[in-house]
């Protein structure tokens, strides 16, 4: 189904770097998702190194994170899922129909940018994050620019909710596992337990014990098992498991819509990714509204020998990078488990039974629709190319 | 030869009629990231004045699918790692006016070039636990090692303002201006400080192509060679710098031999620091 050329690099581009080059290399295996890849990489390298970056740090990436939440969701819903929804081919025939909901959505993505921009110079390959911290810590004319449009984003994020709400989407249930970070009182993003809603409560370290990875004919992407069982990971997993840990002012407009959750309707996940657009607006304006500059954006770095793990929530779901170091802190080993693989198996359960839920009997032409519709439910990883369905029937005559 | 799904080719040629008046793009992707395509994603209200003003048939990150289509300008991203890759590339060329290699990628081979100087069964059998079912070249490369090329957009990722420039310069019918100069010079009309003067950092600014807008040092850090080699590049001056700031050999390979691994220049200083 997919083309996953990027084994090669995760497990051996990185071996013999230096941990500082780290960063900028594992960013290119997402140019939607390179703070995510950032992110879990300097957590596992922190751990070995046994650093504490310091609050100001930890607040700051969170906000960084939030940028990348809010430019990938909004790109997902409003150039991917919104057209099939609508019965369009694109975003530009959406735009004809819905030219406010869809500048809209072009103002939340462009804010989403601003804010990587803001610590990472530029939204795609940011290079502003590195072991420690930051290399720079933004003006506070630059931040006050990124709050006002924060301030502007809040009415429609929560316009946005309503919306994928109000959509027409199919309802189909169906049982399934979800796997999803779980954090002492945040919602979960740049750290925490790893959970399931089959009652799995690990930390990160534990992840291999708990979860497979193995190779399957059709495919040259990896496809993940927990406990022999497909799981899904993302937004919807997300919020199945840690609704009760949305800000209240989120939590409110999200009990608005009358969608019940934990969400057995992978349908949902549409709503799912704009409730996080909601929850990230708010986290980036709570961590931003009272900015404090600091000339120490970084701590210093003593590179040594070991192994460490690092885990966070990609916009597309659980990201896990594991390296080991030696001495001079040059990577060994590395092993990173992109979501996507993991969403796989899951991907190809939900397609067979969806597409018989759906009905054998119609045209090829609206099975290839809701197969594509089902599939962008998971917002496959788009460098993973699984853009369109290259369907093929066979049909019984008799 | 592949159909666009639910389209048969009477229909596209209908709709081939109707927007015979505007020119035609299409951007495809090989082996990449997915960010250069971004540069196009990005642009916000731009992005949806561009699809007025062009026909976009193929660019299946923003919905439209019809790889095979008859095209203006063809852009690509992405480096060629597969035997169905050079199929492919192939036909693009036969039905594209103008190709565009776009990004570290279509114009280096990409990070993922690494495997050229590796052994890649080896690689392959550390990933998979049957190699034999993927079917992958030893290599990745860039585009116009297999086409002809007409234009290069150097940069991992490619920006808004580099794509929006070469798209009005091939709409207007004029060459694109290329970017050969240094990031030195970007640099310094910036007035940003010099972070191998002032810090003693490894900085590639001096090798490195420009139109990024020097970004790294305006952050403070040392320029890491994403937009690949800048024309004249003294390889051989700057390694005897990094030298003299305490970095060892392989550490200098390293500065080279990464995202622009594949780009001559750079893959020549590399390797010569190797043997």
């Amino acid at each position: 189904m997919s083309r996953c050329w990027r084994g090669w690099r995760a497990r051996e581009l990185l071996e013999g770097r230096d941990y500082f080059e780290v960063l900028e290399l594992v960013a290119r295996i997402c140019g939607i998702c390179p703070v995510a890849y950032q992110m879990s990489a300097v957590q596992a390298i922190e751990a070995i190194f046994k650093i504490d970056p310091g609050d100001w740090v930890r607040a700051m990436r969170r906000v960084f994170y939030c940028g990348e939440w809010i430019q990938s969701h909004s790109l997902h819903i409003h150039l991917l899922a919104a057209p099939d929804f609508l019965g369009y081919e694109n975003v530009a025939q959406v735009a004809q129909a819905f030219p406010d909901e869809v500048r809209r959505g072009l103002r939340l993505q462009a804010l989403g940018n601003s804010l990587i921009r803001l610590f990472g110079a530029r939204s795609v390959h940011p290079v502003g994050a590195r072991v420690g911290g930051f290399h720079q810590a933004p003006a506070l004319e630059q931040v006050a620019q990124v709050v006002g449009q924060l301030r502007a984003a809040v009415a429609d994020a929560e316009a946005l909710v309503r919306w994928t709400a109000a959509l027409e989407l199919p309802d189909d249930e169906q049982p399934f596992t979800s796997v999803a970070l779980r954090h002492a009182n945040d919602y979960p993003m740049e750290g925490g337990r790893l959970v399931s809603s089959t009652g799995l409560d690990i930390g990160i370290e534990d992840y291999e014990q708990h979860f497979r990875e193995f190779q399957v004919p059709h495919s040259t992407a990896l496809h993940a098992l927990h406990h022999d069982e497909p799981y899904l990971v993302g937004p919807l997993a997300r919020l199945n498991l840690n609704h009760d840990r949305l800000p209240d002012a989120v939590a409110a407009l999200f009990r608005e819509t009358g969608i019940g959750f934990p969400s057995g309707n992978m349908f949902h996940s549409i709503v799912a990714r704009a409730v996080e657009i909601h929850l990230a607006v708010l986290e980036a304006l709570r961590l931003l509204q009272d900015y404090a500059t600091t000339d120490a954006p970084y701590v210093e770095v003593t590179p040594t020998a070991g192994i460490g793990v690092g885990c966070t929530e990609a916009p597309r779901g659980v990201l896990w990078h594991r390296y080991e170091f030696d001495q001079a802190g040059r990577v060994i080993k590395a092993r990173i488990v992109p979501p996507t693989s993991q969403n796989q198996a899951r991907i190809e359960q939900d397609l067979g039974r969806s597409l018989q839920a759906f009905g054998l009997d119609r045209s090829d032409a609206e099975l290839r629709h809701r197969g594509e519709t089902v599939i962008r439910n998971y917002d496959p990883c788009i460098s993973c190319a699984t853009h369109f369905l290259r369907l093929h029937i066979d049909r019984d005559s008799s | 030869m592949e159909h666009r799904p639910g389209m048969t080719g009477q229909e596209t040629n209908t709709a081939a009629a109707e927007a015979v008046s505007k020119p035609r793009i299409a951007v495809h992707k090989f082996a990449s990231c997915d960010g250069c395509q971004l540069a196009f994603l990005n642009l916000g209200e731009d992005l949806l004045a561009l699809m007025e003003m062009v026909d976009v048939v193929h660019f299946a990150e923003a919905g439209p699918v019809d790889p095979d289509a008859e095209v203006d300008f063809a852009f690509i991203e992405g480096s060629i790692s597969t035997p169905a890759d050079i199929e492919r590339v192939k036909r693009i060329r036969e039905r594209s006016r103008y190709v565009i290699a776009v990004g570290a990628c279509a114009t280096a081979g990409g990070l993922q070039a690494l495997r050229n100087m590796a052994d890649a069964g080896q690689w392959m059998r550390a990933v998979y636990a049957e190699p034999g079912n993927i079917k992958s070249l030893d290599t990745s490369t860039p585009v116009a090692q297999h086409i002809k090329v007409d234009l290069e957009l150097w940069g991992c990722p490619v920006n808004g303002r580099q794509v929006l420039a070469a798209v009005r310069a091939l709409l207007s019918g004029v060459a694109p201006a290329e970017e050969h100069d240094k990031v030195c010079l970007e640099c310094k009309r910036r007035q940003s400080v010099c972070v191998m003067v002032a810090k003693g950092m490894p900085c590639m600014g001096p090798m490195t192509r420009t139109g990024c807008g020097a970004l790294c040092p305006s952050f403070g850090r040392d320029c890491y060679g994403c937009y690949g080699p800048a024309e004249n590049s003294n390889t051989d001056s700057l390694t005897r710098r990094f030298e003299g700031l305490g970095l060892l050999p392989d550490a200098v390979a390293r500065r080279f031999l990464s995202i622009n691994n594949g780009a001559p220049a750079f893959n020549d200083a590399g390797r010569k620091l190797r043997e």
